[in-house]
Protein backbone atom coordinates (compact mmCIF):
# COMPACT_ATOMS: atom_id res chain seq x y z
CA UNK A 1 0.00 0.00 0.00
CA UNK A 2 2.80 2.34 1.00
CA UNK A 3 4.55 1.53 -2.25
CA UNK A 4 1.47 2.40 -4.29
CA UNK A 5 1.10 5.73 -2.52
CA UNK A 6 4.76 6.51 -3.18
CA UNK A 7 4.40 5.67 -6.87
CA UNK A 8 1.21 7.70 -7.15
CA UNK A 9 2.82 10.67 -5.41
CA UNK A 10 5.87 10.47 -7.64
CA UNK A 11 3.67 10.31 -10.73
CA UNK A 12 1.73 13.34 -9.56
CA UNK A 13 4.94 15.27 -9.00
CA UNK A 14 6.44 14.22 -12.33
CA UNK A 15 3.38 15.23 -14.28
CA UNK A 16 3.41 18.61 -12.51
CA UNK A 17 -0.27 18.43 -11.68
CA UNK A 18 -1.23 18.21 -15.36
CA UNK A 19 -2.65 14.89 -16.32
CA UNK A 20 -1.30 14.20 -19.76
CA UNK A 21 -4.48 12.79 -21.17
CA UNK A 22 -4.41 11.27 -24.63
CA UNK A 23 -8.11 10.64 -24.96
CA UNK A 24 -9.01 14.22 -25.98
CA UNK A 25 -6.09 14.68 -28.35
CA UNK A 26 -8.31 14.68 -31.44
CA UNK A 27 -10.89 17.09 -30.03
CA UNK A 28 -8.09 19.50 -29.19
CA UNK A 29 -6.65 19.20 -32.70
CA UNK A 30 -10.08 19.77 -34.25
CA UNK A 31 -10.74 22.82 -32.08
CA UNK A 32 -7.39 24.37 -32.79
CA UNK A 33 -7.65 23.52 -36.50
CA UNK A 34 -10.97 25.39 -36.62
CA UNK A 35 -9.31 28.38 -34.97
CA UNK A 36 -6.49 28.28 -37.53
CA UNK A 37 -8.92 28.21 -40.45
CA UNK A 38 -10.49 31.34 -39.03
CA UNK A 39 -7.13 33.00 -38.29
CA UNK A 40 -5.71 32.46 -41.78
CA UNK A 41 -8.81 33.85 -43.44
CA UNK A 42 -8.84 36.79 -41.05
CA UNK A 43 -5.27 37.32 -42.21
CA UNK A 44 -6.48 37.75 -45.80
CA UNK A 45 -9.11 40.29 -44.74
CA UNK A 46 -6.80 42.00 -42.26
CA UNK A 47 -3.97 42.50 -44.74
CA UNK A 48 -6.41 44.34 -47.01
CA UNK A 49 -7.82 46.34 -44.09
CA UNK A 50 -4.33 47.36 -42.96
CA UNK A 51 -3.37 48.31 -46.51
CA UNK A 52 -0.66 45.66 -46.73
CA UNK A 53 -2.45 43.90 -49.57
CA UNK A 54 -4.51 45.39 -52.38
CA UNK A 55 -8.25 45.14 -51.92
CA UNK A 56 -9.77 42.26 -53.89
CA UNK A 57 -13.54 41.90 -53.52
CA UNK A 58 -13.59 38.26 -54.60
CA UNK A 59 -10.76 37.18 -52.28
CA UNK A 60 -12.39 39.09 -49.42
CA UNK A 61 -15.72 37.35 -49.95
CA UNK A 62 -14.06 33.95 -50.24
CA UNK A 63 -12.22 34.50 -46.95
CA UNK A 64 -15.43 35.62 -45.25
CA UNK A 65 -17.22 32.50 -46.54
CA UNK A 66 -14.54 30.25 -45.08
CA UNK A 67 -14.90 31.96 -41.71
CA UNK A 68 -18.65 31.53 -41.96
CA UNK A 69 -18.23 27.82 -42.80
CA UNK A 70 -15.94 27.36 -39.80
CA UNK A 71 -18.46 29.15 -37.58
CA UNK A 72 -21.03 26.53 -38.60
CA UNK A 73 -19.01 23.74 -37.03
CA UNK A 74 -20.61 22.79 -33.73
CA UNK A 75 -17.55 23.68 -31.73
CA UNK A 76 -19.18 23.45 -28.28
CA UNK A 77 -19.58 19.70 -28.91
CA UNK A 78 -15.79 19.47 -29.13
CA UNK A 79 -15.37 20.48 -25.46
CA UNK A 80 -16.32 17.43 -23.39
CA UNK A 81 -15.65 17.61 -19.68
CA UNK A 82 -12.01 16.94 -18.91
CA UNK A 83 -10.73 18.14 -22.28
CA UNK A 84 -9.65 21.55 -20.96
CA UNK A 85 -6.19 23.06 -20.69
CA UNK A 86 -5.98 22.49 -16.95
CA UNK A 87 -6.09 18.74 -17.62
CA UNK A 88 -4.44 18.57 -21.04
CA UNK A 89 -1.11 19.81 -22.20
CA UNK A 90 -1.26 21.96 -25.33
CA UNK A 91 -4.78 23.24 -24.68
CA UNK A 92 -5.60 26.72 -23.38
CA UNK A 93 -9.31 26.07 -22.93
CA UNK A 94 -10.68 26.86 -19.49
CA UNK A 95 -12.50 24.13 -17.63
CA UNK A 96 -15.39 26.57 -17.27
CA UNK A 97 -16.39 25.89 -20.91
CA UNK A 98 -17.82 22.46 -20.20
CA UNK A 99 -19.40 23.73 -16.99
CA UNK A 100 -21.09 26.59 -18.83
CA UNK A 101 -21.74 25.17 -22.25
CA UNK A 102 -24.78 27.45 -22.75
CA UNK A 103 -22.71 30.59 -22.19
CA UNK A 104 -19.97 29.26 -24.42
CA UNK A 105 -22.45 28.37 -27.18
CA UNK A 106 -23.81 31.89 -27.05
CA UNK A 107 -20.33 33.32 -27.61
CA UNK A 108 -19.73 30.90 -30.46
CA UNK A 109 -23.06 31.87 -32.05
CA UNK A 110 -21.95 35.52 -31.90
CA UNK A 111 -19.09 34.59 -34.19
CA UNK A 112 -21.66 33.19 -36.62
CA UNK A 113 -23.54 36.49 -36.62
CA UNK A 114 -20.32 38.43 -37.27
CA UNK A 115 -19.35 35.97 -40.03
CA UNK A 116 -22.73 36.42 -41.75
CA UNK A 117 -22.12 40.16 -41.73
CA UNK A 118 -18.66 39.56 -43.17
CA UNK A 119 -20.02 37.46 -46.04
CA UNK A 120 -22.62 40.12 -46.85
CA UNK A 121 -20.27 43.10 -46.68
CA UNK A 122 -16.63 42.12 -47.25
CA UNK A 123 -17.04 42.26 -51.04
CA UNK A 124 -18.69 45.69 -51.12
CA UNK A 125 -15.50 47.74 -50.83
CA UNK A 126 -12.36 48.30 -48.78
CA UNK A 127 -14.12 50.64 -46.37
CA UNK A 128 -16.45 47.84 -45.30
CA UNK A 129 -13.52 45.82 -43.98
CA UNK A 130 -13.03 47.98 -40.88
CA UNK A 131 -16.49 47.33 -39.43
CA UNK A 132 -16.36 43.68 -40.60
CA UNK A 133 -13.06 43.10 -38.78
CA UNK A 134 -14.39 45.01 -35.80
CA UNK A 135 -17.37 42.69 -35.50
CA UNK A 136 -15.29 39.54 -35.98
CA UNK A 137 -12.66 40.76 -33.55
CA UNK A 138 -15.32 41.58 -30.99
CA UNK A 139 -16.64 38.03 -31.15
CA UNK A 140 -13.15 36.50 -30.84
CA UNK A 141 -12.17 38.73 -27.92
CA UNK A 142 -15.38 38.34 -25.99
CA UNK A 143 -15.04 34.56 -25.96
CA UNK A 144 -11.27 34.44 -25.40
CA UNK A 145 -11.58 36.87 -22.53
CA UNK A 146 -13.95 34.57 -20.71
CA UNK A 147 -12.98 31.06 -21.75
CA UNK A 148 -9.29 31.00 -22.62
CA UNK A 149 -6.46 30.54 -20.13
CA UNK A 150 -4.24 33.63 -20.49
CA UNK A 151 -0.85 32.78 -21.99
CA UNK B 1 24.65 54.21 29.46
CA UNK B 2 22.82 57.39 30.34
CA UNK B 3 25.23 59.25 28.09
CA UNK B 4 24.46 56.92 25.18
CA UNK B 5 20.75 57.34 25.73
CA UNK B 6 21.20 61.09 25.74
CA UNK B 7 22.57 60.78 22.24
CA UNK B 8 20.24 58.11 20.90
CA UNK B 9 16.96 59.52 22.09
CA UNK B 10 17.30 62.92 20.39
CA UNK B 11 18.62 61.21 17.26
CA UNK B 12 15.62 58.91 17.24
CA UNK B 13 13.27 61.86 17.71
CA UNK B 14 14.89 63.70 14.82
CA UNK B 15 14.73 60.59 12.62
CA UNK B 16 11.08 60.05 13.50
CA UNK B 17 10.42 63.71 12.74
CA UNK B 18 12.08 63.44 9.34
CA UNK B 19 10.17 60.25 8.59
CA UNK B 20 6.92 61.90 9.61
CA UNK B 21 7.54 64.87 7.34
CA UNK B 22 8.77 62.65 4.52
CA UNK B 23 5.67 60.46 4.61
CA UNK B 24 3.23 63.39 4.76
CA UNK B 25 0.74 63.41 1.88
CA UNK B 26 1.60 66.05 -0.73
CA UNK B 27 -1.13 68.00 -2.47
CA UNK B 28 -1.48 70.45 -5.33
CA UNK B 29 -1.10 74.18 -4.60
CA UNK B 30 -4.21 75.70 -3.06
CA UNK B 31 -4.98 77.97 -5.98
CA UNK B 32 -4.32 75.28 -8.62
CA UNK B 33 -7.39 73.63 -10.15
CA UNK B 34 -9.58 76.26 -8.48
CA UNK B 35 -12.35 76.15 -11.07
CA UNK B 36 -13.67 73.28 -13.17
CA UNK B 37 -15.00 75.72 -15.74
CA UNK B 38 -14.12 75.11 -19.36
CA UNK B 39 -13.90 71.33 -19.00
CA UNK B 40 -14.81 69.70 -22.32
CA UNK B 41 -16.81 66.51 -21.98
CA UNK B 42 -15.83 65.07 -25.39
CA UNK B 43 -12.10 65.55 -24.72
CA UNK B 44 -12.64 64.16 -21.24
CA UNK B 45 -14.07 60.98 -22.73
CA UNK B 46 -10.89 60.47 -24.74
CA UNK B 47 -8.84 60.95 -21.57
CA UNK B 48 -11.14 58.47 -19.80
CA UNK B 49 -10.61 55.88 -22.56
CA UNK B 50 -6.89 56.41 -22.81
CA UNK B 51 -6.49 56.20 -19.03
CA UNK B 52 -8.70 53.10 -18.82
CA UNK B 53 -10.57 54.32 -15.72
CA UNK B 54 -13.67 52.28 -16.48
CA UNK B 55 -11.78 49.04 -16.98
CA UNK B 56 -10.98 48.77 -13.27
CA UNK B 57 -13.80 50.82 -11.75
CA UNK B 58 -16.81 49.20 -13.49
CA UNK B 59 -18.62 46.56 -11.45
CA UNK B 60 -17.32 42.98 -11.87
CA UNK B 61 -18.75 41.41 -15.03
CA UNK B 62 -20.42 44.61 -16.28
CA UNK B 63 -21.39 44.47 -19.97
CA UNK B 64 -22.37 47.12 -22.49
CA UNK B 65 -23.52 50.47 -21.10
CA UNK B 66 -23.16 49.16 -17.54
CA UNK B 67 -19.41 49.50 -18.02
CA UNK B 68 -19.90 53.23 -17.61
CA UNK B 69 -21.39 52.76 -14.14
CA UNK B 70 -18.22 53.10 -12.09
CA UNK B 71 -19.57 51.30 -9.04
CA UNK B 72 -16.25 49.58 -8.21
CA UNK B 73 -15.96 46.13 -6.65
CA UNK B 74 -13.43 44.41 -8.91
CA UNK B 75 -10.66 42.76 -6.92
CA UNK B 76 -6.99 43.00 -7.93
CA UNK B 77 -4.75 40.39 -6.32
CA UNK B 78 -1.10 41.20 -5.63
CA UNK B 79 1.71 39.86 -3.45
CA UNK B 80 0.71 42.49 -0.84
CA UNK B 81 -2.96 41.56 -0.66
CA UNK B 82 -6.08 42.09 -2.75
CA UNK B 83 -7.12 45.63 -3.64
CA UNK B 84 -10.75 46.43 -4.38
CA UNK B 85 -11.55 49.21 -6.83
CA UNK B 86 -13.79 51.80 -5.14
CA UNK B 87 -16.96 53.47 -6.41
CA UNK B 88 -15.94 56.55 -8.43
CA UNK B 89 -19.37 57.23 -9.93
CA UNK B 90 -20.86 60.70 -9.31
CA UNK B 91 -22.94 59.45 -6.36
CA UNK B 92 -22.52 62.03 -3.56
CA UNK B 93 -22.46 59.50 -0.72
CA UNK B 94 -20.78 56.40 -2.12
CA UNK B 95 -18.96 57.78 -5.14
CA UNK B 96 -17.01 60.95 -5.81
CA UNK B 97 -19.95 63.24 -6.53
CA UNK B 98 -18.86 65.66 -3.82
CA UNK B 99 -15.29 65.91 -5.03
CA UNK B 100 -13.92 69.22 -6.20
CA UNK B 101 -11.67 69.43 -9.24
CA UNK B 102 -8.81 69.89 -6.79
CA UNK B 103 -9.71 66.61 -5.05
CA UNK B 104 -9.51 64.78 -8.39
CA UNK B 105 -6.18 66.44 -9.18
CA UNK B 106 -4.74 65.41 -5.79
CA UNK B 107 -5.88 61.84 -6.34
CA UNK B 108 -4.42 61.59 -9.85
CA UNK B 109 -1.22 63.59 -9.42
CA UNK B 110 -0.31 62.73 -5.83
CA UNK B 111 -2.30 59.64 -4.93
CA UNK B 112 -3.92 61.47 -2.01
CA UNK B 113 -7.59 61.36 -0.97
CA UNK B 114 -9.66 64.45 -0.15
CA UNK B 115 -9.13 63.53 3.53
CA UNK B 116 -5.38 63.65 3.01
CA UNK B 117 -4.80 59.89 3.14
CA UNK B 118 -2.40 58.04 0.80
CA UNK B 119 -4.02 55.76 -1.76
CA UNK B 120 -2.51 52.36 -2.44
CA UNK B 121 -0.57 52.40 -5.71
CA UNK B 122 -2.90 49.75 -7.18
CA UNK B 123 -4.47 53.02 -8.30
CA UNK B 124 -1.78 53.88 -10.88
CA UNK B 125 -0.99 57.43 -9.78
CA UNK B 126 2.69 56.69 -10.43
CA UNK B 127 1.62 57.04 -14.09
CA UNK B 128 -1.18 59.59 -13.73
CA UNK B 129 1.23 61.90 -11.93
CA UNK B 130 2.39 62.90 -15.43
CA UNK B 131 -1.12 63.99 -16.49
CA UNK B 132 -1.55 67.42 -18.02
CA UNK B 133 -3.75 69.95 -16.20
CA UNK B 134 -6.11 70.34 -19.13
CA UNK B 135 -6.75 66.58 -19.27
CA UNK B 136 -7.68 66.55 -15.58
CA UNK B 137 -10.16 69.40 -16.06
CA UNK B 138 -11.73 67.63 -19.06
CA UNK B 139 -11.82 64.26 -17.30
CA UNK B 140 -13.56 65.90 -14.34
CA UNK B 141 -16.22 67.27 -16.70
CA UNK B 142 -16.71 63.85 -18.32
CA UNK B 143 -16.95 61.92 -15.04
CA UNK B 144 -19.87 64.15 -13.98
CA UNK B 145 -21.88 62.94 -16.97
CA UNK B 146 -21.72 59.24 -15.98
CA UNK B 147 -24.52 57.46 -14.11
CA UNK B 148 -24.36 57.40 -10.31
CA UNK B 149 -24.28 54.17 -8.31
CA UNK B 150 -25.11 53.91 -4.64
CA UNK B 151 -23.09 50.72 -4.17
CA UNK B 152 -20.76 51.26 -1.18
CA UNK B 153 -17.03 50.84 -1.81
CA UNK B 154 -15.66 47.58 -0.42
CA UNK B 155 -12.58 47.41 1.83
CA UNK B 156 -9.20 46.22 0.54
CA UNK B 157 -7.91 42.90 1.82
CA UNK B 158 -4.43 43.99 2.76
CA UNK B 159 -2.70 42.71 5.87
CA UNK B 160 -0.15 44.19 8.27
CA UNK B 161 2.25 45.94 7.68
CA UNK B 162 1.05 46.99 4.21
CA UNK B 163 -2.18 48.38 5.63
CA UNK B 164 -0.34 51.24 7.37
CA UNK B 165 -1.28 54.01 4.98
CA UNK B 166 1.25 56.48 6.31
CA UNK B 167 4.08 54.17 5.25
CA UNK B 168 2.98 54.72 1.65
CA UNK B 169 4.54 58.16 2.00
CA UNK B 170 7.90 56.40 2.14
CA UNK B 171 6.91 54.24 -0.81
CA UNK B 172 6.04 57.33 -2.81
CA UNK B 173 9.35 58.94 -1.82
CA UNK B 174 11.10 55.98 -3.43
CA UNK B 175 8.89 55.22 -6.42
CA UNK B 176 6.64 58.15 -7.34
CA UNK B 177 8.84 59.90 -9.90
CA UNK B 178 7.97 62.95 -11.90
CA UNK B 179 10.49 62.37 -14.69
CA UNK B 180 9.77 60.48 -17.90
CA UNK B 181 11.40 57.14 -18.54
CA UNK B 182 11.83 57.81 -22.26
CA UNK B 183 14.10 60.77 -21.92
CA UNK B 184 14.48 63.81 -24.10
CA UNK B 185 12.72 67.01 -25.11
CA UNK B 186 13.27 66.62 -28.84
CA UNK B 187 11.31 63.43 -29.37
CA UNK B 188 9.09 65.00 -32.01
CA UNK B 189 5.33 65.43 -31.85
CA UNK B 190 4.29 61.80 -32.41
CA UNK B 191 6.71 60.26 -29.95
CA UNK B 192 5.97 62.92 -27.34
CA UNK B 193 2.27 62.14 -27.64
CA UNK B 194 3.06 58.41 -27.56
CA UNK B 195 5.11 58.83 -24.42
CA UNK B 196 2.26 60.71 -22.76
CA UNK B 197 -0.26 58.04 -23.76
CA UNK B 198 1.97 55.14 -22.65
CA UNK B 199 3.73 56.50 -19.57
CA UNK B 200 0.96 58.76 -18.22
CA UNK B 201 -2.60 57.89 -19.27
CA UNK B 202 -2.27 54.33 -20.53
CA UNK B 203 -0.16 53.26 -17.53
CA UNK B 204 1.14 50.36 -19.65
CA UNK B 205 4.22 49.89 -17.48
CA UNK B 206 2.11 49.03 -14.44
CA UNK B 207 1.68 45.55 -15.92
CA UNK B 208 4.42 45.28 -18.57
CA UNK B 209 7.33 46.29 -16.29
CA UNK B 210 8.53 44.02 -13.47
CA UNK B 211 8.44 45.25 -9.88
CA UNK B 212 11.03 45.04 -7.12
CA UNK B 213 10.47 43.47 -3.70
CA UNK B 214 8.72 46.61 -2.45
CA UNK B 215 6.37 46.74 -5.41
CA UNK B 216 8.09 49.65 -7.16
CA UNK B 217 8.54 49.53 -10.94
CA UNK B 218 12.02 48.39 -12.00
CA UNK B 219 12.90 51.11 -14.49
CA UNK B 220 16.03 49.26 -15.61
CA UNK B 221 13.70 46.62 -17.04
CA UNK B 222 11.18 49.06 -18.48
CA UNK B 223 8.49 47.16 -20.44
CA UNK B 224 10.56 43.97 -20.20
CA UNK B 225 7.54 41.85 -19.26
CA UNK B 226 6.57 40.62 -15.82
CA UNK B 227 4.79 37.87 -13.92
CA UNK B 228 1.05 38.40 -13.78
CA UNK B 229 0.27 39.90 -10.34
CA UNK B 230 -2.46 37.31 -9.86
CA UNK B 231 0.33 34.73 -9.66
CA UNK B 232 -0.87 32.92 -12.79
CA UNK B 233 0.78 33.46 -16.15
CA UNK B 234 2.97 36.24 -17.45
CA UNK B 235 2.62 39.61 -19.14
CA UNK B 236 4.67 39.85 -22.32
CA UNK B 237 7.65 42.13 -22.96
CA UNK B 238 7.23 45.04 -25.36
CA UNK B 239 10.96 45.65 -25.86
CA UNK B 240 12.55 45.10 -29.31
CA UNK B 241 14.52 42.05 -28.15
CA UNK B 242 11.19 40.27 -27.61
CA UNK B 243 8.48 41.98 -29.67
CA UNK B 244 9.02 41.91 -33.43
CA UNK B 245 5.72 43.46 -34.50
CA UNK B 246 5.83 46.43 -36.88
CA UNK B 247 4.36 49.79 -35.90
CA UNK B 248 1.39 49.01 -38.18
CA UNK B 249 0.90 45.66 -36.43
CA UNK B 250 0.87 47.34 -33.01
CA UNK B 251 -1.55 50.07 -34.06
CA UNK B 252 -3.82 47.50 -35.71
CA UNK B 253 -3.73 45.33 -32.59
CA UNK B 254 -4.83 48.31 -30.49
CA UNK B 255 -7.62 49.00 -32.97
CA UNK B 256 -8.95 45.51 -33.70
CA UNK B 257 -7.50 43.29 -31.00
CA UNK B 258 -5.85 41.10 -33.64
CA UNK B 259 -2.21 40.04 -33.38
CA UNK B 260 -0.21 39.77 -36.63
CA UNK B 261 -1.11 36.03 -36.59
CA UNK B 262 -4.77 37.01 -36.24
CA UNK B 263 -5.10 35.58 -32.82
CA UNK B 264 -7.20 37.86 -30.62
CA UNK B 265 -6.22 39.74 -27.49
CA UNK B 266 -7.15 37.94 -24.31
CA UNK B 267 -7.26 38.55 -20.58
CA UNK B 268 -6.92 42.11 -19.38
CA UNK B 269 -5.50 43.20 -22.72
CA UNK B 270 -8.88 42.58 -24.36
CA UNK B 271 -10.29 45.22 -22.01
CA UNK B 272 -7.43 47.57 -22.88
CA UNK B 273 -8.14 47.17 -26.60
CA UNK B 274 -11.76 48.02 -25.94
CA UNK B 275 -10.47 51.42 -24.86
CA UNK B 276 -7.71 51.92 -27.42
CA UNK B 277 -10.08 50.98 -30.27
CA UNK B 278 -12.04 54.14 -29.41
CA UNK B 279 -9.05 56.47 -29.53
CA UNK B 280 -8.23 58.53 -32.61
CA UNK B 281 -6.08 56.58 -35.12
CA UNK B 282 -3.22 59.08 -34.60
CA UNK B 283 -3.13 58.18 -30.91
CA UNK B 284 -2.79 54.48 -31.68
CA UNK B 285 -0.02 55.31 -34.14
CA UNK B 286 1.68 57.39 -31.44
CA UNK B 287 1.55 54.50 -28.96
CA UNK B 288 3.00 52.21 -31.63
CA UNK B 289 5.79 54.72 -32.32
CA UNK B 290 6.65 54.78 -28.60
CA UNK B 291 6.72 50.98 -28.37
CA UNK B 292 8.99 50.78 -31.43
CA UNK B 293 11.30 53.37 -29.85
CA UNK B 294 11.77 51.37 -26.63
CA UNK B 295 15.38 50.35 -25.99
CA UNK B 296 16.50 46.84 -25.10
CA UNK B 297 16.40 46.76 -21.26
CA UNK B 298 19.70 47.62 -19.59
CA UNK B 299 19.26 45.02 -16.89
CA UNK B 300 19.37 41.31 -17.62
CA UNK B 301 16.34 39.90 -19.36
CA UNK B 302 13.58 38.66 -17.11
CA UNK B 303 12.53 35.93 -19.48
CA UNK B 304 9.10 37.18 -20.46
Amino acid sequence: MKKIVTVLAATAILSGGTVVAQEYKNQIKARQGTMWVIALNLGTLGAMAKGEAEYDAEAATTAAESIQAASNIHVPALFPEGSDGEMNEGSTAKASISQDIAGFSEKWAALGTAADKAVAEAGTGKDALGPVMGALGGACKSCHETYRIPQ
Amino acid sequence: MVKVLRLIVPAAIVAAGIAWVMTAPKTVAEDAFASPEGGEVARGETVFRAAGCGTCHAAPGAEGDDKLVLAGGQSFPSPFGAFTAPNISPDPDHGIGEWSLQDLANALLHGVSPEGVHYFPAFPYTSYTHMGDRDIVDLYAYLQTLPASSAPSQPHEVGFPFNIRRSLGGWKFLFLKDDWVMDGNDLGAELTRGRYLVEALGHCAECHTPRNALGGLDRSRWMAGAPDPSGKGTIPALTPDKLSWSATDIAYYLESGFTPEFDSAGGHMAAVVENTSRLPAEDRAAIAAYVKALPVPVAASTGY
